[in-house]
């Protein structure tokens, strides 16, 4: 069972490299095998680990595959770590990720780059998962670096639009600034402990670093900044929307399902660390609060199906960073797995109507596809059902609500948070529904043009499937003593502490976010569907807010003035290089001299004989004097 | 030769020398520069002549035997150039024959 970790590491590189090498020799048929079977391949073996594991939960085990290197006493080992956080991981990435590459062999049937675009995939789903099973920080920090640039690859994918292009650039770009901190931290850690392996690091840091001291704030917020940039949360949010101008699918797997909660890992990985700084825990509950909001707001505002998810998939890691901050680590955990299964699940959907629709992206042109594509809006609406979080049949519903809970109930909690987190869930359902209502109901606006084959609809049935019951494997402690995933979570991370007076109160938060959720489609229903004058009032006299949240509370713009603007100016003043006059200087005054000297070559001899006499004279002069 | 003091010798190689060098330096016909030329070798020639007479050595004699031999090289070689340059552009001005540049 050990040895299989590393062939699930191996198996999607393998795929990588035979699909980047041979991928111009292979037909379609075989590309697909490849590209699809490597990772299928790998969940099955996942999924072998997993059993083993559940059956043997306290077995805990590092596989260690080689030696990096070895500098200075710095020996960072390529080494795989098994335990119960990183087994949940790598049970969504590898078998979400199949289901997806399964999609995707049919929605990318047509496209040139069919073999370039499983080899990308491949590849994500390698570094993916050498950054959830890395034992040591270096080993993540290399997982981290390559999803960064499968991401960008994958966003540039149709690189022949230039908007496409710079899109990918932007994710890149941004996200580099979150990754240039969290390398910092790096060094601040390794500077003070001397290694970066985790599980040393997670030893030490409580007997070196005291609680709430100015270092462990210090590699805490620099972490947090990695996470940051890459789960786009505030203030690094913007590269994601602009994401969307990938291909669907990778949009589900990488924007959605897996590398975007890459910084809830780190920060569930590292918790002892984030543990020992209260400031910056309570930094991260207000970053997922503010996220969730904000992003929630913008959603509301959007034309494009896709833009509507990316700013859904911020919004709800932003209840996964607000779980983070109050210290409900099992509920980020189990929030993470639920919104992976029911946004891919979207994702795909969404991706399943943009083909029907012949690329069109924009919502207000679709309408009236319930009937066209049966089975696409129904896994649509399970999945938009899960997201809007409707009360006892839904996975979100137990998820969200665990993080509304603790969000309240934690020693760490607070009712602004609570508040946050509900009005966030109230928006959830009006912006999720709406999608829904202007999508598959009224009028039918544009024909159908390719209905959705076998392939793309077999993962949209099982993450449906998996979006409505895979909640019930943990119910919340008023509805029985049934919490599997908390105590399979718990026996890596720390539990949670409640109030013991508010405990009584869970009933009625429960009921608040149950009514908010349903008050919140019926918003939509009667804003969306009904159209009532009421809506077209508020969204004639609206126009201004309607934009500012079009464009994600315009912080496009803002960074555009305050860092863009600025560094350009820079750079074009700074466009002969400052430093480089010193050089260009000394090259310049050689030339001057040069260019005396040469007149002295005038080809006229009586010169020269004048100058080999006048030199003659200063030499005797010398010589006589001395 | 005995009485006459080395001195004045070599002052006399100094300006048949001095004359020469002026004479390369003004002229501007290559002919010209060419005798002057041959007066400096004659002039570096008589300073070996009175130095070996001065040290009783024949080294002196010797020396100015290369030099005239070096000498007459140097004028059959310069006058073939000259003849060439002649040839080539019509003059024998140096000022004009300036083409070779730095």
């Amino acid at each position: 069972m050990h040895s299989l970790i590393e062939w699930i590491v191996l198996l999607p590189f393998a795929g990588f490299l035979i699909l980047s090498v041979l991928g111009k020799y292979l037909n379609k048929n075989l590309i697909g095998a490849t590209g699809v079977g490597s990772v299928g391949i790998s969940a099955l073996l996942t999924f072998i680990v997993g059993a083993g594991f559940l059956a043997q939960p306290t077995q805990i085990f590092t596989v260690s595959i080689w030696r990096w290197f070895d500098v200075a006493g710095f020996h960072p080992q390529i080494a795989f770590h098994i335990d119960s956080l990183s087994v949940v991981f790598i049970f969504v990435i590898t078998f979400v990720g199949f289901l997806i590459h399964l999609y995707s062999a049919e929605f990318m049937k047509d496209d040139d780059g069919y073999a370039r675009f499983f080899a990308y995939m491949n590849l994500f789903v390698g570094s993916m998962l050498v950054l959830v099973l890395a034992d040591n920080l270096l080993l993540l920090y290399l997982g981290w670096e390559g999803v960064g640039l499968c991401s960008f690859l994958l966003i540039g994918f149709w690189y022949k639009e230039p908007d496409n292009a710079a899109a990918a650039r932007k994710a890149f770009i941004v996200t580099r600034v979150g990754d240039t901190a969290m390398a910092i931290g790096l060094f601040l850690l390794f500077y003070h402990f001397n290694t970066l392996d985790i599980r040393t690091l997670l030893g030490e840091i409580p007997g070196q670093w005291e609680m709430g001291s100015p270092l462990a704030t210090t590699a805490a917020f620099l972490l947090l900044g990695g996470a940051v940039g890459k789960s786009a949360q505030l203030p690094l949010q913007t590269w994601l929307p602009d994401a969307m101008a990938g291909p669907s699918p990778v949009s589900a797997l990488i924007h959605a399902a897996t590398m975007v909660t890459a910084g809830v890992y780190l920060i569930a990985r590292m918790h002892i660390l984030f543990i020992q700084s209260p400031m910056v825990m309570m930094v991260i509950a207000i970053v997922g609060a503010a996220t969730l909001l904000i992003a929630g707001f913008s959603a509301l505002a959007q034309y494009d199906i896709k833009k509507v998810l990316a700013y859904s998939t911020i919004s709800q890691i932003g209840y996964m960073f607000l779980a983070l901050g109050v210290g409900a680590w099992s509920a980020a955990i189990f929030h993470f797995m639920i919104h992976a299964f029911f946004k891919a699940l979207l994702f795909l959907g969404a991706g399943a109507v943009i083909l029907a629709m012949h690329h069109e992206h924009d919502m207000f042109k679709m309408g009236g596809l319930k009937k066209q594509l049966p089975v696409t809006f129904w896994t649509f609406l399970i999945g938009s059902a899960s997201l809007a979080a409707l009360p006892l049949v839904t996975a979100g519903f137990y998820s969200k609500d665990e993080i509304l809970w603790y969000a309240w109930a934690g020693e760490r909690g607070g009712v602004w948070l609570w508040l946050a987190g509900i009005v966030g869930a109230l928006i959830t359902a009006v912006y999720t529904f709406r999608m829904i209502f202007i999508t598959f109901y009224g009028e039918q606006k544009t024909e159908v043009h390719q209905k959705p084959g076998v392939l793309i609809k077999i993962p949209l049935v099982v993450l449906a499937i998996l979006s409505l019951v895979g909640g019930f494997i943990n119910l919340p402690h008023n509805f029985g003593h049934f919490d599997l995933f908390s105590q399979f979570v718990t026996r890596t991370l720390p539990g949670i502490e409640i109030d013991g007076e508010v405990e009584s109160l869970e009933w009625v938060m429960q009921l608040i976010s149950a009514v908010l959720a349903l008050v919140g489609v019926y918003l939509a229903y009667v804003f969306y569907l009904k159209r009532s004058s009421v809506y077209e009032d508020i969204s004639a006299k609206a126009t201004v807010l309607k934009k500012f949240l079009l464009y994600g509370w315009s912080f496009d713009a803002l960074y555009d003035k305050l860092f863009v603007v600025p560094v350009v100016t820079l750079a074009r003043i700074n466009k002969g290089d400052f430093i480089d006059f010193v050089y260009t200087g000394i090259a310049n005054i050689n030339l001057f001299f040069n260019g005396l000297l040469s007149k002295t070559q005038n080809g006229n001899v009586r010169w020269y004989i004048m100058g080999i006499a006048f030199g003659a004279i200063v030499l005797i002069a010398i010589i006589f004097t001395l | 030769m005995d009485n006459i003091p080395m001195e004045t010798g070599f002052i006399i190689a100094g300006i048949l020398f001095t004359l020469g060098l002026t004479g390369v330096m003004i002229r501007r016909n290559v002919i010209f520069m060419l005798m002057s030329i041959e007066i400096m070798l004659n002039a570096a020639g008589l300073a070996f002549v009175f130095a070996g007479s001065f040290w009783q050595q024949a080294d002196g004699q010797v020396m100015f035997i290369f030099i005239l031999a070096v000498a007459a090289a140097e004028v059959s070689v310069g006058l073939a150039l000259i003849i060439l340059i002649y040839q080539k552009f019509k003059t024998l001005d140096v000022d004009k024959l300036s083409k070779m540049k730095g």
